[in-house]
């Protein structure tokens, strides 16, 4: 077994030395009839074999990069650099643990700093965490934290959120209060009055940008609606490149922001594992969740850095926590800040452009096809296209012919029958000219 | 030709040492590294990508118009900086890292390449089911694994990390008790004092309080204590095992049966699984839910702090309210059911009254990256080398606990688990502390254990090496705590004070950085750095 030093020479020395006549001396403590069951499950085997079995399962999946590829709605295909994943695989990242000994941690401890810095720009927050597993966990502790801030209860979530991120947040929020959360009813073109939904109990207002259908939405007024009623704005961003293009939500007003950074370096993986980005005012950072790196000095006054306000934390403070989290997305965060080192300014706004171009293209293409409607007025790069029938239908046709087309409405609102003609295309700067033709001629071909 | 062709010797001469600073203040291999924010430009670049068009706008008027503060490095720059980085890191592939409740087993680089193959790194979770069988079958597979190694029926695969696996338990722990109705009844969680912080953190989040239950002199949960606290307003009870002080619960199924005649469920906090995987199964000893570590038990890297991954197993009691999404499989079909109104068409309620899902724990399936390397890892393992793998761990640790009882006190008597707890004891009257001897572990080349926890443990040092340590490597580290222990009590006081002495950095001033938080970079002059 070769993932095993011990030899059986070995281990009976070794049992001898502990004083034992047997391995399952040891495990005197297990009750003797629930020691050593058997198990339905096969035996060891080499690397070959084991690569074999892989490849078939592989095999049975379309990757994203196998042809013309549309899908978004919170995962997007974008391409990350050779370096990128090259360093994340090198051993003193991917096998240490949290840094909780910093004086041999300060490589980990470094580009968490330089992840929070780059984070909180690209926000326009004052201070971001070391990440949270994904955009929608971080959904749902950014509404617990609203709730601690302003000791309120209630959620105002937008009908343009994710549905998937208003489900998780429900889940959470509702454990605690039945009531909690006040879900605004499903909203295609980003016209929903949310302000007449916040009342003197609100704790805050969760609203995405681009949301779920691809509007960008302008955050400034929901923001003042809150504020004048004492309640705090949640802004998401499910696509992070969109920032490097628009006004962020921190200018906008937004007092807590939570996004997915699993388009900066990060592979699409089946929807994990992600990188959740998580912002806020100075004021609050007490009140934040998951980890956070500072910056000290060591004995001899060199600069180094920390985890810092570790108070806040489950490991310290136990049932006083601000959250249970005990993890961040250590190597997701890694790959995510390499990837935007070698982007910088610069490389991050022509990449968004270019993604803002490719949706552009492919949805005056679609746009022109007869019985195809353009919901959206602004966008950054993914749309939605209302067609003649059902666009589970359309997305399965495509599909047989290897183009991947987009999320399907009743996919996100199986329940919601408004959705069933609702396509959500994304195009990246990974999309062809080629590849949007594919798409069109399938769209035209499948109604 | 040789390395050294110019006559010149290479012979060490001379014995003078000194600790002059250098003028980099690099020391050799050791290299000092700025933040990329105060030596980049934000013009800089390390990716070639066309020239937009300029052609669209459809930005709604809402386009960034100031500078965002990111610099860039060429793609020279940016290794160099990131390898530097990766140089001031301990990591298990350099030495044992013997961290007790983490688990810092092998990462087989095996898991990284199939992790890697696009067929599931580059499929998206929304991509039509029909394109992504494949995958859903890996998971489908690993669920079966999961189901069999713990001896429990139903498995939620979308947990993020362990505490999100114990929060998910939980969230069934108080659906089944709403169910009941008695959710507004049931509001107290038991949980020993030796648990995780997470365990409380969690179960508060859940909308319970808690309660600590106190340990035996044994180190275990103490039976009779507990047995005083149920009643009928609990919900259920979290325990650890085998537990943080690296013992086993005997009485286990005497504990999963008290709390069930009080009408409460029972969650097993699998942190410490890696002990007994293929020795026993948790089903077979009374629990209603656990997590999984992926992440410990199976290997997948800790990769400094995450991701991690944390599948739940659930009893029969607890398997109606487990989370959505799941996978249901019909004539080599694979179906992702996504909506808790789909789970009550799909029958999977047999009540009538509803699905009982208690609903979504986050976006997507879970972290399916991880679960490529868990079970790549079983596969590769068999259950024949899973269990092994136990035993070669719980034999590890007790190799190191008789070794080390020589200099050091063990916190309890007879055998340990897969970790061996110490207390500091033997460090009385030398005026070193627990700190102080695992700081001097560092400047010996080894990552410290973990320490001051369990709680329940005065000044703990929690070992537990695993079963990827060979016997020279564990008489090694031995040998180096064994030395460190006579030192202490030789009086060498002042060693154990200042180090380490030969890490990246000295010990850092933790205090100071929680007084004033400095948690991002920011220009010393903004308008010259925005040049």
């Amino acid at each position: 077994m070769r993932y095993l030093p011990l030899n059986d020479a070995e281990r009976r020395q070794m049992i001898k030395t502990v004083g034992a006549d047997a391995i399952d001396d040891l495990f005197a403590d297990v009750p003797d009839d629930a020691l050593n069951p058997s198990f339905d499950l096969p035996d060891h085997q080499g690397e070959l074999s084991v690569e074999r079995a892989f490849a078939a399962m592989a095999d049975k999946n379309r990757p994203a990069g196998a042809g013309p590829f549309f899908v978004g709605c919170g995962a997007y295909k974008h391409h990350i650099p050779a370096t990128a994943d090259h360093i994340i695989q090198r051993s003193e990242f991917l096998t240490a643990y949290t840094p909780y000994q910093p004086e041999i941690a300060q490589g980990t401890l470094q580009y968490l700093f330089e992840f929070q810095t780059q984070v909180a720009a690209l926000t326009g927050m004052d201070v971001a965490n070391a990440s949270m597993y994904d955009g929608s966990t971080g959904c749902a502790e950014a509404a617990l934290m609203a709730c601690r801030v302003t000791k309120r209860n209630r959620v105002v979530v937008s009908g343009g959120l994710h549905p998937h991120y208003a489900a998780v947040t429900r889940t959470q929020l509702e454990l605690l209060h039945s009531d909690a959360v006040v879900q605004a009813p499903i909203d295609i073109n980003g016209s929903e009055d949310l302000a007449s939904m916040i009342d003197d109990d609100t704790a805050c207002v969760v609203v995405q940008t681009p949301d779920v259908f691809g509007n960008v939405r302008d955050l400034t007024p929901i923001a003042e609606a809150a504020h004048a009623r004492g309640a705090l704005l949640v802004a998401v961003v499910t696509e992070v490149v969109s920032l490097g293009a628009l006004k962020s939500p921190g200018e906008m007003g937004a007092d807590i922001v939570v996004g997915e950074g699993q388009s900066i370096g990060n592979a699409l993986n089946f929807g994990g594992p992600y990188v959740g980005l998580f912002a806020t005012r100075q004021k609050y950072v007490r009140q934040m969740p998951g980890r956070l790196c500072g910056e000290t000095t060591d004995a001899e006054g060199k600069r180094g850095f920390v985890l810092t306000l570790s108070t806040r934390e489950q490991h310290i403070r136990r049932d006083k926590a601000t959250s249970n989290i005990c993890t961040n997305s250590g190597l997701c965060t890694l790959a995510f800040t390499v990837h935007m080192t070698l982007l910088g300014e610069a490389g991050l706004r022509r990449l968004a452009m270019l993604n803002h171009e490719a949706a552009c293209r492919t949805a005056d293409a679609l746009g022109a096809i007869d019985g195809v409607e353009v919901v959206n007025q602004a966008y950054f790069n993914e749309f939605t296209v209302r067609l003649p029938k059902r666009a589970e239908d359309v997305v399965e046709a495509l599909a047989a012919k290897g183009v991947l087309a987009g999320v399907p409405g009743g996919r996100l609102w199986p329940h919601d029958s408004e959705a069933d003609n609702l396509l959500i295309v994304a195009a990246t700067e990974c999309v062809t000219d080629d590849g949007i033709e594919k798409l069109v001629t399938g769209v035209r071909e499948a109604i | 030709m040789t390395m050294n062709n110019q006559g010149r010797s290479t012979r060490a001469d001379s014995a003078a040492s000194t600790d002059a600073p250098t003028f980099t203040g690099n020391k050799a291999l050791q290299i000092e590294e700025a933040l990329s924010f105060e030596f980049g430009h934000f013009a800089g670049t390390g990716v070639d990508l066309p020239e937009p068009e300029g052609t669209f706008d459809r930005l709604g008027g809402l386009n960034r118009n100031n500078d965002i503060g990111l610099p860039g490095l060429s793609e020279p720059e940016t290794m160099r900086h990131f390898v530097r980085l990766s140089q001031k890191n301990y990591a298990i592939d350099m030495g044992p890292f013997p961290l007790g409740s983490c688990t810092m087993k092998h990462n087989p680089r095996l898991n990284e390449k199939l992790a890697r193959l696009p067929g599931f790194a580059d499929i998206h979770p929304l991509a039509p089911q029909s394109a992504v069988q494949g995958a859903l079958e890996l998971i489908d597979a690993l669920a079966f694994w999961l189901k069999e190694m713990t001896g429990m029926p139903a498995v939620a695969m979308s947990p993020k990390a362990g505490a999100h696996g114990e929060l998910c338990g939980m969230m069934a722990i108080k659906s089944a008790i709403e169910a009941r109705g008695e959710g507004g009844k049931r509001v107290r969680v038991l949980a020993p004092e030796s648990a995780h912080g997470t365990n409380p953190a969690t179960a508060v989040q859940c909308g319970f309080k808690v309660d600590s239950i106190p340990a035996d002199k044994t180190g275990r949960v103490d039976l009779a204590a507990l047995k005083e606290k149920l009643g009928d307003d609990v919900a259920g009870i979290m325990v650890t095992n085998p537990n943080t002080c690296g013992l086993f619960e005997r009485d286990i199924r005497a504990i999963a049966d008290a709390v069930h005649d009080a009408g409460g469920y029972f969650y097993c906090d699998g942190a410490n699984f890696n002990a007994i995987a293929g020795k026993a199964r948790p089903g077979d000893l009374g629990v209603d839910a656990m997590h999984i570590n992926l992440h410990k038990t199976f290997s997948t890297p800790h990769g400094g702090g995450g991701p991690g991954s944390g599948p739940t197993v659930f009893s029969e009691a607890l398997a109606p309210f487990a989370p959505i999404p799941y996978i249901v499989s019909e004539d080599g079909q694979y179906h992702l059911v996504e909506t808790r109104r789909a789970a009550k068409s799909e029958g999977r309620d047999d009540t009538g009254e509803g699905a009982k899902s208690f609903g979504r724990l986050t976006a997507f399936h879970g972290q399916m990256g991880m679960f490529v390397r868990a079970l790549a890892y079983m596969m590769s393992h068999g259950i024949d080398g899973v269990r092994q793998a136990a035993e070669d761990a719980v034999l590890n640790a007790n190799y190191v606990q008789a070794r080390l009882k020589a200099e050091m006190t063990a916190a309890f008597d007879g055998y340990c688990m897969h970790e061996a707890l110490f207390d500091d004891r033997f460090l009385k009257d030398t005026g070193v502390e627990t700190i102080d001897f695992a700081k001097a572990m560092i400047d010996e080349g080894y990552h410290p254990m973990t320490m001051y926890f369990p709680l329940v443990v005065h000044g703990a040092m929690l070992i537990e090496p695993t079963e990827s340590e060979s016997k020279r490597e564990l008489d090694l580290f031995c040998d180096a705590l064994l030395s460190l222990a006579k030192r202490a009590k030789a009086g060498e006081t002042e060693l154990f004070k200042a180090a380490p002495v030969h890490a990246p950095r000295r010990r850092l001033d933790e205090t100071a950085a929680a007084r004033k938080p400095i948690l991002r970079w920011t220009p010393p002059n903004p308008a010259e750095a925005a040049e």
